[in-house]
C-alpha cells in the first residue's frame, strides 16, 4: 500500500463485488443472445390473410331504378328540380343520415374546364342533402393531381365548405386493403374507406367526360376516384375495373353533369374548345343507368362503351334506361 | 452568454453598468426575435391560403437582408435583383456599427451562440477563455470569401479588360482618370513623375495584353456558389430540406404527403457538423467559415463605433474573453474584423473598462482581418481559375445533361448558375414536390440547385402553377406569369413553356412492348389538345395452336383450338377476324363461353367459310409524343404505371429556356 508503484491487491470486498457486476452483465448478455436467437431464416412478411372489408349497400330499398333527365343550363336548378322528380331528396336522404359525396377533382383546373365537378353543383347538393335533414355531408375524392391543389383550384373546397359540407382531402391513414367480392382486380387493393366510416348514404357525383381508354368517364368510372395505390396499373384492363368499381360501391344516387360535355381531349381537357353546351342533368339511383343516358351526350353508344354492359352483368343496374322509372324534365 | 439576469439586479447601483446589462437583453431579444422569425418564414413557406401559409409573408426578408446575397449576384449579373436592395441597408450599418449582423441578427449565428453556450457552460473559466482565443485559422473565412467572390466575378472583369481594347472612348476617359490620379499622387506622395509614367504604362499595357490574351477564350466565367457556404442560405437550405420534412406529421402538418428530397445526405451532414463543431469551439463556423462574416469583416473596417478598452485600467484579468463570440481578443489588441458585437466583453468586465464607443480602444486595435496579400491573391485566382476549369466540362454548352430538368421560368443554365444561391426556397414551396436538389448531375457547380424529378412527389409540375419562379430571391426562376406560363393574352405567339419534353420508351411501355392496353400517360397530359396522342393498333395475341372456325349461331362463332379464357379476352379489349373473309374489320369479343366466342356484331355470316382461321387480336392505343405541345410537366412520367424506370419519361430537350435545345422546326 505504501510503495506507490506496486499494485495494490484487491481486497474480499471488492472482488465479490466485481464478481456479482460481471455475473449479472454475463447473464443479462446470455439472456438476451438466447432469448432472442432464431435458427430459421426470416420469411419474407406478406399480407395476411385476404382483407374482408366489404362496402354496406348505400341504396334506398324504395327507390329501385330511377332516372330523371332535366334539361336546363343552370345546375342549381336542373339538380334541385331532378331530384324532385326523383321524389325529392327527402326520400333518398333521411334525417340524421350522415351524407359522402365523391365529387370528380381529379386535376388541378379551373371549374370553367369541365374537367372536374362543378363547384356550383357541389354546392347546390350539399344543400338539397342538409334540407333533407342530414347530419353532416362530406366532399371527397383522391384526386390524381396534387390533392390540395385539386380542391383548391377546382373551387369544390371552397364551395363545399360555403353550403355546410365538410372536405376531406386524402392522406395515406384514409386507405385500407380492400376485396371485392368476386372481383379479380380489387383484392387486397387499397380503398379510401376513411371517410365513408360511419356514413348512411352515398351520392356519386361527375361531369360527362371523353376518355380514351375507356370512352367515356362518366359515374360508373368515377368510383375509380376511390382506389389508393397504383391503381394506374388497371388501366390495362379498365372495362373490368369499372364492372368491379359497381360491385364495390352501390351507391344512394348518381348525379351525372352534362350541363357542359368534355366530347374530346378528355378526361382533363384543358381548354373551353374541348366541350359543348348539352345542358343536361342527369340524376339516377341507377348508375348503369345514368352512364347509359349520358353515353348519347358524347354521340356514342352503349356498344362503345363495354363497361355499360359489363357493370349490367354484375347487377349494378339497367342499361336500358327507359324501362326504368323515366322522367325527362325541362328547367327554366 | 454570460449569466445576464442575475446580474440585471445590479443595475441599478452604478448607471455605466446598467447600459452594458440592458444591451446584453436587447442583444438576447433580437436574436431571438430574428431566429424565431426565420424559424417562422420557414413554415410559412408552403402553399396555400391559411394564414400560416405563404400568402404574403415575406419570407425572403433575411435572405434578401444577406448582403452576400446581393453583392454575389451583382458580380456574377451586373444587376441587383429586386428585394436585395435589403442588403445595402446591412452594408451599410456594418459600415457605420460593425458586425452588429453576426451579433444580433444571424439566426443561423444564434444557433451557434445557444450551441455554444450549452456545449461550454460546465468548463471552468480559463478553459473558456481558451476556447475563445484568437487562432489564426480564423483567416479560412476571408479565404473562403475571397474565393466565393473572385468565382462570380470572372465575367466581370472580362467586360473590363474588354473595355480597354473595344472602347476607344472609355479608354481615353479611364487615361485621363489615371493621368489626374497620378498628378494628384506626384502632389502627395512627392514620387517622381518617371515612377508614376512607367507604373502608368505598366497598367495599360497589361489592362491591353490581357483583354487581347482573354478575348473569346474561357478562361473567365462566372458562378455564383456563395449559397454553398453563406450561412442564411445554408440554414434556410437545412431546414427547408433536412428538418421540416422530417419534423412534418400530425401534430406540425405543412404538407398533405411525405415530402422527399434526395441527396440530403450531404445537406444535413453538413448542418450538422456546423452546429457540433460548437462542441470544440463556440461559433466555430462564424469564427473559421463563414464567408458573410468575413465580408462583414472587410466591411467594418472603418465602423465608427468599435468595442474597445475605455482607458487604463485593465488588469488583464482576461474576464472579457470568457464569453467573447468573436474571439477577437479584447483584453489585448481587439481584433475588430473578429468582434461580433455581442457585448459579452462589456458585461463581464469587472473594472468597466470595455465599452463600445467613437475612440480606439485603449489597448489598441487591429481593424483589418488578418489576411496577408499573398492569401487574398491566391484566394482570388483559385476563384477565378475554378469556374472555367469546371466548365471545361460543357456542362452549359455541348455536353449539356438533359436529365436536368429546371423549373419553369428559370434563365438559360448559365445565366441560372450565375444567380441560384441553393436556398431551396423553391424546392420548400413547390405544392407537388417534384423539385429536388440537384447532386452532381449538372456539374460540380450546380450542386444543389433546382431540378425536377418527377418520380417523385404528388403529381408533375402543375401548368396552373408560378409559385417556384415568384418566390425565388434572385430570380434564377424568373417571376413567370400565368399567362406566360401558359401562352396566352400577349404571350400567345411565343407559345407555353416548355422545361422539357417526353420521350416513350417503346421497349418499357405496356402497349408499345407488352401487348397491354395502358394509355394512363394520354389520359393525363394536361394541355390541350393533348400532347401525348395514339395510334390504334391490332395486334394478334400469342395462343398455344391456332383456332379454326367451326360453325356460327348468330353472334356467336364455334371453333376448334385452344381455351380462350373469357376474364382475359373478354373484357371489351379483345377482338377477331377470320382468314379469307370479309370484312377484314376486327370484331370485338363480347364474351367467351362454352360455346363460342360471343361478338358486338357479325359481319362474317356471309363470306366466312367453315375451317377458316380465326385470329384474335388485341386492340391497342399505341402512344406518341407531340413535340409542337409537350410543355415536358412530368405528370405522364409521374403516372405511368411502370413504376421502377418509367415508359415515359421527361428530358430537357425541347426546353423554352435554351433555344439551342430546341427540337423540331
Amino acid at each position: 500500500m505504501s510503495n506507490p508503484s506496486a499494485p495494490s491487491p484487491i481486497n474480499r470486498r471488492e472482488f465479490i463485488g466485481r464478481c456479482t457486476r460481471a455475473g449479472i452483465y454475463v447473464a443479462a448478455a446470455g439472456s438476451i443472445g438466447i432469448g432472442f436467437h432464431q435458427a430459421d431464416a426470416p420469411r419474407p412478411q406478406m399480407d395476411a390473410a385476404t382483407s374482408m372489408l366489404q362496402l354496406p349497400d348505400y341504396s334506398v330499398p324504395a327507390m329501385p331504378g330511377k332516372i330523371c333527365i332535366a334539361h336546363g343550363a343552370d345546375r342549381a336548378t336542373t339538380v334541385r328540380q331532378a331530384f324532385e322528380a326523383l321524389g325529392g331528396m327527402k326520400a333518398l336522404v333521411r334525417p340524421g343520415e350522415r351524407v359522402l359525396i365523391k365529387v370528380n377533382a381529379a386535376f388541378a383546373s379551373p371549374p370553367t374546364l369541365g374537367a372536374t365537378s362543378h363547384p356550383e353543383l357541389v354546392a347546390a347538393v350539399v344543400r338539397l342533402c342538409l334540407e333533407a335533414g342530414a347530419d353532416r355531408v362530406i366532399v371527397t375524392d383522391n384526386p390524381i393531381n396534387d390533392p390540395a391543389s385539386c380542391f383548391a383550384l377546382t373551387g369544390i373546397r371552397a364551395a363545399a365548405q360555403k353550403s355546410g359540407a365538410d372536405v376531406i382531402i386524402p392522406r395515406d391513414t384514409l386507405f385500407e386493403p380492400m376485396t371485392v367480392d368476386g372481383g379479380r382486380l380489387i383484392r387486397n387493393w387499397p380503398v379510401m374507406v376513411g371517410p365513408l366510416d360511419g356514413v348512411d348514404r352515398v351520392i356519386g357525383m361527375a361531369p360527362v367526360k371523353d376518355h380514351h381508354r375507356s370512352g367515356a368517364s362518366m359515374t360508373l368510372k368515377n368510383w375509380y376516384g376511390l382506389l389508393g395505390g397504383r391503381r394506374n396499373i388497371f388501366h390495362q384492363d379498365v372495362h373490368t375495373l369499372i364492372q368491379e368499381l359497381a360491385l364495390m360501391i352501390r351507391p344512394t344516387a348518381v348525379v351525372l353533369d352534362g350541363t357542359q360535355t368534355m366530347m374530346k381531349n378528355g378526361p382533363t381537357g384543358g381548354s373551353l374548345s374541348d366541350l359543348n353546351p348539352t345542358g343536361t342533368m342527369i340524376v339516377s339511383t341507377d348508375p348503369v343507368a345514368a352512364d347509359a343516358a349520358g353515353a348519347a351526350l358524347l354521340g356514342r353508344t352503349i356498344a362503345d362503351l363495354p363497361f355499360i354492359g359489363k357493370a349490367e352483368q354484375t347487377g349494378a343496374g339497367t342499361a336500358d334506361y327507359r324501362s326504368l322509372q323515366f322522367k325527362e324534365i325541362q328547367t327554366g | 452568454m454570460s449569466n445576464g439576469y442575475i446580474r440585471i439586479g445590479l443595475t441599478l447601483k452604478t448607471e455605466h453598468l446598467s447600459l452594458s446589462m440592458s444591451i446584453i437583453l436587447t442583444r438576447r431579444i433580437s436574436q431571438i426575435f430574428f431566429f424565431l422569425l426565420f424559424l417562422w418564414f420557414s413554415i410559412v413557406t408552403t402553399l396555400g391560403e391559411a394564414w400560416w401559409q405563404l400568402r404574403g409573408w415575406p419570407v425572403n426578408w433575411l435572405l434578401e437582408l444577406d448582403p452576400l446575397v446581393g453583392l454575389g449576384t451583382l458580380l456574377a449579373t451586373g444587376t441587383l435583383y429586386a428585394g436585395l436592395l435589403w442588403g445595402l441597408l446591412t452594408i451599410l450599418l456594418t459600415i457605420v456599427l460593425g458586425r452588429f449582423f453576426c451579433g444580433w441578427v444571424c439566426p443561423f449565428g444564434a444557433l451557434h451562440q445557444a450551441v455554444g453556450w450549452l456545449a461550454n457552460r460546465k468548463r471552468n473559466t480559463s478553459q473558456k477563455i481558451k476556447a475563445n482565443r484568437y487562432r489564426r485559422g480564423q483567416t479560412i473565412k476571408y479565404i473562403i470569401l475571397i474565393f466565393l467572390l473572385g468565382a462570380a466575378v470572372g465575367e466581370l472583369i472580362a467586360r473590363l479588360l474588354r473595355v480597354a481594347t473595344s472602347q476607344s472612348t472609355v479608354d481615353a476617359i479611364i487615361a485621363i482618370v489615371l493621368l489626374l490620379c497620378g498628378i494628384g499622387a506626384v502632389w502627395v506622395n512627392r514620387k517622381s513623375w518617371q515612377q508614376w509614367i512607367s507604373g502608368l504604362l505598366a497598367v495599360i499595357i497589361g489592362w491591353v495584353l490581357l483583354g487581347l490574351f482573354t478575348d473569346g477564350s474561357r478562361l473567365l466565367a462566372a458562378s455564383l456558389q456563395t449559397g454553398l457556404l453563406d450561412p442564411i442560405p445554408l440554414f434556410f437550405r437545412s431546414v427547408n430540406l433536412t428538418l421540416l420534412p422530417l419534423v412534418d406529421g400530425r401534430t406540425i402538418t405543412l404538407s398533405q404527403g411525405t415530402r422527399i428530397y434526395p441527396g440530403t445526405v450531404a445537406i444535413g451532414l453538413i448542418f450538422w457538423t456546423a452546429v457540433l463543431l460548437n462542441l470544440i469551439i463556440p461559433r466555430f463556423y462564424c469564427r473559421f467559415i463563414c464567408p458573410l462574416g468575413a465580408l462583414f469583416g472587410i466591411l467594418g473596417k472603418n465602423a465608427l463605433y468599435r468595442v474597445g478598452q475605455k482607458a487604463e485600467g485593465c488588469t488583464a484579468c482576461g474576464a472579457c474573453e470568457r464569453y467573447c463570440e468573436g474571439a477577437c481578443e479584447p483584453s489585448s489588441t481587439i481584433r475588430t474584423s473578429e468582434c461580433v458585437l455581442c457585448m459579452n466583453c462589456i458585461d463581464d468586465c469587472r473594472h468597466a473598462v470595455m465599452g463600445y464607443h467613437a475612440y480606439p480602444s485603449a489597448a489598441g486595435e487591429t481593424a483589418a482581418p488578418d489576411i496577408t496579400k499573398r492569401e487574398f491573391a491566391a484566394a482570388l485566382v483559385s476563384g477565378l481559375a475554378a469556374v472555367p476549369l469546371a466548365r471545361m466540362a460543357g456542362n452549359t454548352g455541348e455536353n449539356w445533361n438533359p436529365a436536368v430538368i429546371r423549373p419553369p421560368g428559370s434563365l438559360p443554365e448559365a445565366q441560372f448558375l450565375k444567380r441560384c444561391i441553393k436556398c431551396g426556397q423553391c424546392m420548400r414551396v413547390c405544392p407537388t414536390n417534384v423539385i429536388h436538389p440537384a447532386g452532381l448531375q449538372s456539374g460540380l457547380e450546380g450542386i444543389w440547385t433546382p431540378v425536377l424529378n418527377f418520380r417523385m412527389g404528388s403529381s408533375g409540375c402543375q401548368r396552373g402553377c408560378i409559385a417556384c419562379g415568384n418566390l425565388c430571391p434572385t430570380a434564377a426562376i424568373r417571376p413567370i406569369s400565368l399567362a406566360e406560363r401558359l401562352g396566352k393574352d400577349t404571350f400567345t405567339d411565343q407559345g407555353p413553356i416548355r422545361i422539357g419534353m417526353a420521350f416513350v420508351d417503346r421497349s418499357r411501355c405496356l402497349p408499345w412492348a407488352m401487348d397491354r392496353p395502358c394509355i394512363v400517360c394520354q389520359e393525363n397530359c394536361p394541355v390541350s389538345p393533348k400532347a401525348i396522342f395514339t395510334r390504334e393498333e391490332y395486334r394478334p395475341v400469342r395462343l398455344e395452336g391456332t383456332l379454326h372456325l367451326s360453325g356460327m349461331q348468330d353472334n356467336r362463332l364455334l371453333f376448334d383450338g385452344p381455351t380462350l379464357p373469357a376474364q382475359r379476352f373478354a373484357t371489351g379489349d379483345y377482338y377477331v377476324t377470320i382468314d379469307d373473309s370479309h370484312p377484314r374489320l376486327p370484331v370485338r369479343i363480347i364474351d367467351i363461353g362454352p360455346n363460342g366466342i360471343s361478338l358486338a356484331d357479325n359481319p362474317f355470316v356471309e363470306t366466312a367459310r367453315t375451317g377458316a382461321r380465326i385470329t384474335v387480336l388485341v386492340r391497342l392505343q399505341l402512344p406518341f409524343v407531340d413535340p409542337a405541345s409537350c410543355i415536358g410537366c412530368g405528370v405522364c412520367e409521374h403516372e405511368c404505371p411502370v413504376k421502377g424506370h418509367r415508359a415515359i419519361r421527361v428530358t430537357a430537350e425541347n426546353e423554352s429556356r435554351e433555344p439551342r435545345h430546341r427540337l423540331v422546326l
